[in-house]
């Protein structure tokens, strides 16, 4: 079940490649009810989901490369449970959401998108660490196509600043993975590459430091933690808007995820040796990330550099390795998915209407859309975090995790806090009040009842989450402690 | 015939067939009326099928006097040359017409070639290996220089001979230091003096002069200048088919001298080699990104695959060697495939040979398209694709077994990839962006076509399902145990 769903989306690419080009109807259908049908099996998967087990569900296991102990290895815990229900929610809307701004080479963009869902589903759900570094590279090659091919103005650059940096990272990892491999045939007398069996494997402190920091730069690129964020804007910026939002939503909780799942398992040690610096630079980007928003005046550069900050709270979270912050990391991680897609795609239907992104283009918008302004205002108030909404309930715990490890940690990242209210309320503020500025007032019409579709069950999500938040919680609590158990009982040891 | 000559002959028979096959082209041709060449093709292919299958069923054991040698690595050098040598023919008849080159030489010398190949893997002699190694070579000069017409192309062809003839020279002074130092020169008793004694300075010589030779078939750095031109200036099909099969014949000559005798003496060598591997790997990937000419740029690419691959040679483990070979399986279908694109899209009556004349290409001819963006992305080692386990099994085994020098070669290998990525995706992004040229024509040949099939179902099929090659490239590692 668990593989269908992966690899659904690339037979839904392979069905296209076959249907021809200019039908671009038929294939913007197939490929939503192709991202439909994966959404629908990922909530049946979320709802057979058993939330008082901590280990593997749904486990798939065969050789893929016997000679070199290469296995496909896939199932699901709480931690990954949540982030493939992410990206099945996420793909749909960022497909439907395209139909108005994508009108050129539609049916490659559909295989594109589709098989960057089967590589991202799969990074999620891999147990084996070559099949996972097989899924986190093929990742690149869609996405940077979707920035370079369907981007603006700079496309070209910044698709291949986001491949090279990125990959550049990643290789340093796959080293780091191929001497985990060899210390492993020395270890335990086999070659694999399995994570649950590396796990039974205690590596040495000294190895864990140098192998976790490989394994942490590839992540740390991604995620990405400040200072190495300076492939996110340009990509951001420049990718369409459905790749804008699949960035954000999705790609960058690769990274975070990264370090749930493979710092506690492998490098226990190391990771609670490094949560300070961890933590450190996370409230760094925190307050850089706020900081450098509060200074755009480009409204898709505003949200990129938001993304920075909000990432910063995620790292924070995991860096208390305790339950509230981890629990918190998890969450913030589903919510930022929702609200900054949903800023992405806010910004989209302006770009689609006007083709601007500059935030002094605009004025008054709230009078011409007003059905648009009641969605820009929760998605705002969400990504700020107020009570009520998603976005509360994350950062809460996450705060309420830091407060536990280091009062000083929450203390400086409760300032993060209130600067994402002043750079977001103060960028609505200067698109949607004041006097109409906007130069083809006829231009702006409300939202249609397609991007009204788009919007909805992202708004549904975001007050479910934020006055229900159990619903995720109880699904990752076993499995977060069951991964924090770990880390303690590792320090101990030392 | 006495049995010993029989016993030979029946050892030897996939290079006998395909000696057989080339003369018979030959004289075929004479009576051929034009209009009827493409029977040319079938015979040649006939014979190669004929040859595999040899190849495959045959004896195995040592025969010429212990100058040849039929074991899994002779098998795997036969079958893959083989490989080559058909998809040499598939590329070429559709080019030659357009070019006026059609004639039965061309055939004949790939096959020459391909049977050149085939015996230095089979070698067991370094002068064995020196006949092979003529054999091979000679063949390729002609053919850079088959387009007599062109000037670039004799220029391409004299170019490669002097150079060629050079590094000749260079080999055949390290075999006689080599025999001056040990007095013999079979490969293993050569291993076993050398081993004995510690080693003379006219023995490494030896060696280092015999390095030079193959690194110079290779195209390794620094001797790898002559590459980028002979590949511009030669035919496109000539220099598709020597991109691949010099490296594939120059590779099993390493993986006989180095790891399979010499393995005794690895300390001494492996530092040498890794040196050059990863000037290699550096030089080659860095000379790429200027590149504007796509034949060119193909060429620094089989450079840097050079590297990579004498990654594994420097290891010389069991695990290593079994890579290697690998490795040149799938190096052998994405170069081919990518060469093969260009073959079949002409500017103005010439090749396109800019990397500009490909730009739009999605739009008029999607499949090659996709078909050359899947070669680019395995070149440059992306997975899931068959380049990525290339240099995934060349890599494991540098960690496993090759300690710190094998890990700091890794580390060269997987950075200078990531520089490569840029060029590659260069190729990729112009096709799927960029505004066609009227002047750029795309030709549809069902031989070409065909060529592009198999090697584009290969580079998949070995990234989705990377056994099958494993399990044949694996029988090697027992050799060595």
């Amino acid at each position: 079940m668990l593989s269908t769903l992966i690899f659904l989306p690339l037979a839904g690419a392979a069905l296209l490649a076959v249907i021809p080009r200019d039908r671009e109807p038929l294939i913007r259908w197939i490929g939503l009810l192709v991202s439909l049908l994966t959404l629908l099996l990922g909530a049946r998967l979320f709802h057979l989901f058993d939330a008082s087990s901590g280990g593997m569900q749904f486990s798939e296991q065969r050789p893929w490369v016997p000679s070199l102990g290469i296995g496909y290895h896939v199932g699901i815990d709480g931690i990954s449970l949540l982030l493939v229900g992410l990206t099945a929610v996420i793909f749909p809307i960022a497909l439907l959401g395209s139909w108005g701004s994508i009108t050129e080479r539609v049916k490659a963009f559909t295989m594109a998108m589709l098989g960057l869902e089967t590589a991202v589903l799969g990074t999620f759900v891999s147990l084996d660490l070559i099949l996972f570094y097989v899924f986190w590279e093929s990742v690149l090659i869609p996405m940077a196509f979707l920035i370079g091919v369907w981007g603006s103005a700079n496309r070209r650059y910044a698709a291949i600043k986001f491949f090279l940096y990125t990959m550049a990272a990643s290789v340093v990892m796959l080293v780091a993975i191929l001497a985990l491999h060899v210390t492993a045939i020395g270890r335990l007398g086999e070659r694999t590459f399995d994570l649950m069996r590396l796990t039974e494997m205690s590596l040495p402190a000294s190895l864990q430091g140098p192998l976790f920091a490989a394994f942490a730069l590839a992540f740390a690129v991604k995620v990405p933690i400040w200072p190495l964020h300076t492939w996110l804007p340009d990509a951001h910026t420049e990718a369409p808007t459905a790749g804008s939002v699949i960035l954000a939503s999705v790609l960058l909780k690769m990274g975070t995820y990264g370090f749930v799942r493979f710092g506690p398992a492998l490098f226990p040690q190391a990771l609670a040796a490094s949560a300070p610096l961890i933590a450190t630079l996370a409230i760094i980007g925190i307050l850089y990330g706020a900081a450098v928003s509060w200074a755009q005046t480009d409204l898709k550069r505003l949200v990129a550099f938001s993304s920075v900050s909000h990432l910063g709270f995620v790292m924070l979270g995991i860096a208390a390795l305790n339950v509230q912050g981890l629990q918190g990391a998890l969450i913030q991680m589903i919510n930022h998915g929702i609200s900054t897609g949903a800023l992405f795609l806010i910004v989209g239907v302006l770009y689609d209407r006007t083709h601007s992104r500059a935030i002094g283009d605009y004025g008054g918008v709230a009078a011409l859309m007003p059905r648009f302004a009641a969605v820009f205002t929760i998605v705002a108030v969400s990504s700020a975090a107020l009570p009520g909404t998603n976005g509360f309930v994350g950062e809460f715990l996450i705060l309420l995790g830091a407060f536990r490890a280091s009062s000083w940690w929450a203390a400086l990242a409760v300032g993060g806090v209130v600067l994402s209210v002043v750079y977001l309320l103060w960028a609505y503020q200067r698109v949607m009040h004041g006097p109409p500025t906007a130069k083809h007032p006829e231009r702006l019409v409300d939202l249609t009842r397609r991007e009204m579709l788009v919007f909805v069950p992202l708004i549904a999500m975001i007050f479910a989450i934020g006055l229900y938040p159990r619903a995720l919680l109880d699904k990752s609590e076993a499995t977060v402690k069951a991964v924090l158990t770990r880390v303690e009982q590792a320090v101990a040891r030392r | 015939m006495s049995p010993t000559i029989a016993a030979d002959l029946a050892l030897a028979m996939p290079e006998l067939i395909v000696f057989g096959t080339a003369i018979l082209i030959l004289m075929v041709d004479l009576w051929l009326p034009p209009q009827r060449r493409g029977w040319l093709i079938g015979i040649g292919l006939a014979g190669v099928a004929w040859a595999g299958w040899s190849a495959a069923i045959g004896p195995e054991g040592v025969g010429f006097s212990g100058m040849y040698v039929r074991d899994a690595l002779t098998r795997a050098g036969q079958m893959l040359s083989l490989a080559v040598v058909g998809l040499g023919f598939l590329i070429a008849p559709e080019y030659l017409r357009r070019a006026r080159l059609e004639r039965g030489e061309y055939y004949v010398l790939v096959l020459t070639a391909g049977g050149g190949a085939m015996l230095m893997g089979a070698s067991r002699d370094l002068l064995m290996l020196f006949l092979s190694l003529e054999t091979l070579s000679i063949p390729l000069y002609v053919l850079a220089a088959t387009s007599r017409t062109n000037v670039r192309s004799q220029e391409a062809g004299m170019k490669y001979f002097l150079l060629g003839a050079f590094a000749s020279a260079f080999f055949l002074y390290g075999v006689a230091l080599l025999y001056g130092a040990t007095g013999t020169t079979r490969l293993a008793e050569l291993g076993e003096a050398l081993g004995r004694a510690p080693a003379a300075t006219s023995a490494a010589a030896g060696v280092g002069l015999l390095t030079i030779g193959l690194g110079f078939k290779a195209a390794l750095v620094p001797f790898h200048t002559w590459a980028p031109d002979v590949y511009e200036g030669a035919p496109l099909p000539a220099a598709t088919f020597m991109a691949v099969i010099a490296k594939v014949g120059a590779f099993l000559a390493l993986l006989r001298v180095f790891p399979m005798s010499l393995g005794a003496l690895g300390a001494h060598w492996m530092v040498a080699l890794g040196i050059l591997a990863a000037v290699t790997m550096i030089v080659a990937n860095l000379a790429a990104l200027a590149q504007t000419s796509y034949k060119r740029l193909l060429a620094y690419s089989s450079i840097a695959h050079a590297g990579y691959l004498l990654v594994g040679v420097a290891v010389g483990t069991p695990a290593a060697v079994s890579a290697v070979l690998t490795y040149l399986v799938v190096y052998a279908a994405m170069t081919t495939g990518a060469f093969a694109v260009a073959i079949a899209v002409e500017r103005e009556g010439h090749e396109a040979d800019k990397i500009d004349d490909y730009a739009g290409l999605y739009r008029r001819a999607p499949l090659l398209a996709v078909a050359t963006a899947l070669f680019m992305l395995s070149l440059a080692g992306l997975p899931p694709l068959a380049g990525f386990f290339a240099k995934l099994g060349v890599f494991e085994a540098a960690v496993e077994g090759g300690g710190r020098i094998g890990l700091a070669l890794t580390l060269i290998g997987v950075l200078s990839s990531v520089i490569s990525v840029y060029y590659y995706l260069r190729v990729a992004y112009v096709m799927f962006t960029g505004e066609s040229s009227p002047d750029v024509r795309i030709n549809r040949s069902p031989l070409v076509n065909a060529a592009l099939v198999i090697t584009a179902a290969a580079v998949v099929q070995m990234g989705i399902a990377p056994t099958t090659v494993n399990l044949i490239a694996q029988r090697v590692t027992a050799l060595l145990r």
